[in-house]
């Protein structure tokens, strides 16, 4: 690992403050991603600005229709907190699926959603219930927050402060774990709230988590599962690698959906 | 160079390091507790889970000044002088290592996976194990330890 200094904080406006003041600076939550990038040598801020101890940071709540979860929130308590399993039991159980109990002891959500992995699990979560992101700056959609693969909305001197998830029973989220890595080869999120059909998928794309149109609307003119399986991914644009080619992981989405769908009425 | 104060199995150190020395590190080489061990460069192999504050994580990818004022406790710190960690012994009992490298990684992941579940079954503790891998065992016997010392604990 190259050089570089450590700093603890202990407000957002010091951590904002530290990032304006040090543009080569950058934001340490868990560090389960950006820690491994940096012993690779494939990072090398001037700065690293820690916000685990952030108390404000750091909480899950219930508002008017809404479970609010604190950036700096890790995995663990997200899989275990009683008031998301019993509100979306879907986000539980997609904190519960990431990595390991080590690295959910460590890995926040804020992390998780600003290092925007395309084959990250979260991301899937915010598109698929359609979350809204505050930030130290502004609120925003998940669909702004996102831009591509590992690209978000964040200015070099912003950072999350909590993610707004709509309280929808009527969700299941389902991947295709690598069998190394255990991030998604294929993950696809569902949920229904009334009329409103919402299908977010990750793991594929070239351009990391997408909504995938033509199933929403499929599920939104006829919820059934012959709805699901007549929609076919495209392997255009879809990621090709060692793991599987884009046919492969288009079919494992398709399957993914089917799954996700079944878990919603199960 | 910076502070960094904390209390490892029982022992309160103070010591100077760079900001960025991995706790693994720390540990084994600075201060000499060799028990935790370094398996990967991908945070996925689990040899060098410690207790952090109570929680298993891997020293591997936290720095050690992450970890300042916190309480550690490594392999070294399990066993009450002669006597062995439940958990030890029953990795003793039950044939739970081979060549050894993974298992103190094991055995803190599974003091860990014991803590947190009232009730084991296979099933769960093979889930549990996902973050450590073993080359030798094939994981049976490491199954069947967790189990045995679940019971006893
Ligand atoms: C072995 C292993 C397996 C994993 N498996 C999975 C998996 O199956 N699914 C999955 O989704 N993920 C997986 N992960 C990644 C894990 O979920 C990470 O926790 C997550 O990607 C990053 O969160 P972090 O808190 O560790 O962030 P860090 O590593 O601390 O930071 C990541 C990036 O986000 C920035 N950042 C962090 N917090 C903020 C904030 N509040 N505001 C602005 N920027 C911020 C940092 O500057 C950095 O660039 C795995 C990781 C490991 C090591
Ligand atoms: S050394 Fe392999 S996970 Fe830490
Ligand atoms: S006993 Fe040899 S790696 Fe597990």
């Amino acid at each position: 690992m190259y050089q570089f200094n450590y700093k603890k904080v202990e407000t957002v406006q010091e951590a904002v403050n530290e990032l304006s003041a040090n543009p080569e600076s950058k934001i340490l939550a868990g560090g389960m991603t950006i820690i491994p990038t940096m012993k690779q040598r494939l990072a090398s801020p001037e700065q690293l600005i820690d916000i685990r101890n952030i108390e404000e940071l750091n909480f899950i709540r219930e508002e008017s229709n809404n479970i609010i979860i604190g950036s700096t929130t890790n995995h663990f308590t997200v899989s275990s907190s009683d008031l998301i399993k019993e509100k979306i039991p879907s986000l539980s159980m997609l904190a519960e699926g990431i990595g390991d109990p080590h690295v959910r002891n460590m890995g926040t959500i804020g992390g998780a959603i600003s290092n925007n992995d395309p084959t990250a699990d979260y991301p899937a979560a915010c598109l698929g219930l359609g979350a809204k992101i505050k930030t130290s700056k502004r609120d925003l959609t998940a669909e702004e927050f996102f831009v591509s693969l590992f690209e978000t909305a964040l200015e070099e001197d912003e950072i999350v402060i909590s993610i707004s998830f709509p309280i929808i029973k009527n969700s299941f989220y389902m991947k295709f774990p690598n069998p190394a890595s255990r991030y998604a080869m294929a993950g696809v999120f569902i949920s229904k709230n009334e009329s409103d059909v919402r299908v977010a998928v990750t793991g594929a794309s070239e351009n990391g988590v997408f909504r995938w149109n033509e199933m929403e609307e499929s599920l939104s003119n006829d919820w059934s599962k012959s709805s699901v399986e007549n929609v076919k991914l495209s392997p255009e644009g879809i990621m090709s690698d060692i793991h599987g080619s884009s046919e492969y992981r288009a079919n494992l989405a398709n399957i993914m959906a089917i799954r996700a769908f079944e878990g919603i009425n199960e | 160079m910076s502070l960094v104060e904390l209390e490892i199995n029982g022992n309160k150190v103070s010591q100077d390091v760079e900001d960025r020395q991995l706790l693994v590190h720390f540990i084994r080489d600075d201060l000499n507790l060799t028990g935790t061990h370094v398996g990967c460069d991908t945070s996925q192999c689990g040899a060098c889970v410690v207790h952090v504050d109570g929680k298993a994580v891997k020293s591997c990818s936290m720095l050690a000044l992450q970890a300042n004022n916190s309480k550690i406790t490594t392999i070294e710190g399990l066993a009450d002088g002669e006597n062995l960690h439940p958990v030890q012994e029953a990795f003793r009992e039950n044939h739970g290592l081979q060549c050894g490298f993974c298992t103190p990684g094991m055995i803190m992941a599974a003091v860990d996976i014991i803590n947190r579940n009232s009730i084991l079954d296979e099933k769960t503790v093979r889930e549990e194990l996902e973050g450590n891998l073993c080359r030798c065992t094939g994981y049976q016997n490491i199954v069947k330890s967790i189990i045995a010392a679940s019971e006893k604990m």
